[in-house]
């Protein structure tokens, strides 16, 4: 991909978490650790990784849910870890998020009309008539009936709800669209609805996505890249076709033959990993996938030296021995 | 495979009508289940499918106010489930059959050491002197892939990663060494490359112990490679029975084959995915005629007025459904 200029900007981006506790048992996690890469405009970019691996914690410091303790995230070359609040106000019209469950980010007093259009009222967008026409079209564009309006979000179902969660998240027009895990809450037979709607968007509105979850299958379904999250740092980051097909980290490599595949003949070659992750209060000095590791050249290098994010072939892996995948 | 272990026939399951609800609703209508020793059979279904219900049922677990109903026969190597009670029931339940759950944090008690939980479990049916529960406990352990099982017995629940906890769950299971292991979304919650592992062990477990097991998910993906047979559920009823391969290679329901196209695919990206209209009814929400017939995209005009049929497919298959089945490869 030629590099056209970038939407957000994220670079050393570095949070850390202070364990509670007494003094000789109070440990540091890092969930992001050095976390750098680019979005174009109109690009997504998805980040896969498992429990801990830091990835909703990179959502939420992107659009400033949390505070990141080092490094920094430009967008549209503005810094926004620097921003004042009011700056930051403005930003948010242009930065908006899509979490995972639309039942825990939907007020259940609130009818889902009155949700959608609160963001409109935030940021003072319209009369309050104008508000009310803005609701109806956004309902129609993520495919609501907007008689659903007048409903409260108990009264709809897990794909309604969500897709009252990307009205609301649309109602500001922004740009840029941050989504964890969006689709994991749902049943199978409603997620490829959500999905197609985002894809969708994308192409009607030229968003922006940060895609975050942690089913593979998924996030190729929308990435155009896609970033792999292991303990806070990226081990390997590609274009979507490329980190499929030629994955080069031994743990994308495994992640994608844990993917569950509704194909009976894809299970024999399957690799499944021996041995645990580490704890995250207590990561080894070198590779941090190195207790799970199963590729064939690994050394005692691995153990001391950590493998940093480096060009290997058309992708940006950090292992010693990517060259031998 | 052995002799037939379980044998479910039109277990129906009915809430009353009371405060919540303004009639009787019936989440689970007909179910006929059949599995033998060491055989994995997959039970499938999405949210409100009646799934785990039927996973509930066959402890005698149904939740108040729900009732199994009188016609329903519940059968364990021939002996009657349905209507046991007191010691009767306890001497099936947890040793005889034996269940796990999705979250083993919520099934684990937090306060207690994974071995005084496990040695619960192994004195729960027998007497045991201390010291031998804990030579026992730690033994199955590491039956099930524990690394370091003496750390493990002496643990506690939050010391220990999701996946141990789930593998810690599934060892206290065993301690009653049940001849059926239900399992209902046991590895939903764990991460993908644990899941493997955990999915792994349990198949482990059956072929040594010759263990039959009821894997209940919503998860069409891990039952691929791992379960024998599959019944897949729709808002209450059972709408496909198949050999595992044999789902997989000619799905027989246009649910199934809706559901499988549905699934997102590692291999291609779609511009725009297959997709199931509308969203899966609420519990009880059911009407005449067939279940899937507003969804459905192949259905004629008898699908909204008359119940389908449970038609044979080859196998001991069926599918429930109007259309003519289509020829098998």
């Amino acid at each position: 991909m030629s590099a056209p200029v970038a939407l957000l900007e994220v670079a050393d981006l570095v949070k850390r978490y202070q364990g509670r506790g007494w003094r000789p048992r109070r440990r540091t996690v890092y969930a992001l650790n050095g976390v750098s890469f680019s979005i174009a405009a109109g690009e997504t970019l998805g980040v896969v990784g498992e429990s801990g691996s830091g990835k909703s914690t990179l959502g939420r410091v992107v659009v400033r849910l949390a505070e990141a303790d080092g490094g920094s995230v430009r967008f549209e070359g503005t810094e926004v870890r620097s921003l004042p609040r009011r700056a930051l106000r403005a930003l948010r019209r242009r930065i908006q998020m899509i979490f995972q469950d639309p039942s825990g980010s939907l007020n259940p007093r609130m009818r889902v009309g009155e949700a959608v259009g609160e963001g409109l009222e935030i940021h003072r967008l319209g009369s309050r008539r104008d508000r009310e026409a803005r609701v109806r079209q956004l309902f129609e564009e993520v495919g609501l009936d907007p008689v659903y309006a007048d409903r409260y979000p108990h009264q709809l179902s897990g794909g309604q709800r969500q897709r009252v969660g990307i009205a609301r998240a649309l109602a500001v027009d922004p740009t840029f669209l941050v989504c964890d895990e969006p689709v994991s809450a749902l049943d199978v037979s409603v997620q490829a609805q959500v999905l197609n709607l985002l894809k969708q968007l994308q192409r009607r509105r030229g968003l922006t996505f940060l895609f975050i979850a942690h089913d593979l299958a998924v996030v190729r379904q929308l990435a155009h890249r896609i970033a792999v999250l292991y303990f806070g740092r990226i081990v390997e980051l590609g274009r979507t076709e490329t980190l499929v097909r030629n994955p080069r980290h031994p743990y994308t490599r495994a992640l994608l033959s844990a993917v569950p595949s509704p194909d009976p003949e894809r299970q024999a070659s399957r690799i499944v990993l021996e041995g645990e992750p580490p704890r995250p209060t207590h990561l080894p000095p070198g590779c941090p996938f190195f207790s799970r590791c199963f590729h064939p050249p690994k050394s005692a290098r691995c153990t001391t030296e950590l493998p940093l994010l480096r060009p290997v072939g058309e992708s940006m892996v950090a292992c010693h021995y990517a060259e031998s995948s | 495979m052995g002799g037939g272990l379980l044998e479910v026939r039109n277990l129906t399951i009915r809430f009353p009508a009371g405060r919540e609800r303004a009639s009787d609703t019936v989440p689970v209508a007909g179910v006929d289940l059949d599995l033998a020793r060491g055989e994995i059979l997959a039970l499938v279904g999405e949210s409100g499918s009646g799934k785990s219900l039927t996973g509930l049922a066959l402890l005698g677990l149904v939740p108040h106010p729900g009732r199994i109903g009188s016609e329903s026969r519940i059968r364990l190597e021939g002996q009657e489930l349905t209507g046991l009670k007191g010691e009767a029931l306890r001497a099936i339940r947890g040793r005889r059959i034996a269940m796990v759950f999705q979250d083993p944090l919520t099934s684990l008690t937090p306060v207690l050491t994974i071995g005084t939980q496990l040695r619960e479990a192994l004195t729960a049916h027998r007497k045991l002197p201390r010291a031998e529960a804990r030579r026992r406990g730690q033994a199955l352990l590491a039956e099930v892939g524990m690394p370091d099982p003496a750390t493990g017995y002496d643990a506690y629940p939050h010391e220990l990663s999701g996946g141990l906890r789930q593998r810690a769950l599934i060892a206290i299971a065993l301690a009653g060494e049940p001849e059926l292991l239900i399992a209902d979304e046991p590895t939903s919650a764990l991460d993908v490359t644990i899941q493997a592992q955990i999915l792994e062990m349990i198949d482990r477990l059956r072929a040594n112990r010759g263990m039959a097991v009821l894997l209940i998910t919503h998860d069409l993906g891990i039952v691929a490679g791992r379960a024998d047979r599959v019944v897949v559920m729709y808002a209450g009823q059972i709408i496909e029975r198949r050999a595992t391969l044999a789902l997989f290679r000619s799905p027989g329901h246009p649910y199934t084959r809706a559901l499988l196209k549905a699934i997102p695919r590692l291999d291609t990206a779609a511009l725009e995915l297959t997709t199931i209209p509308g969203s899966v009814p609420h519990p009880g929400e059911w009407w005449t005629g067939c279940r899937f017939q507003p969804r459905c995209g192949e259905a004629l005009a008898r699908c909204a007025t008359e119940n389908p049929p449970a038609v044979p497919l080859a196998a001991q298959g069926m599918s429930r459904c109007w259309l003519p089945a289509e020829p098998e490869p």
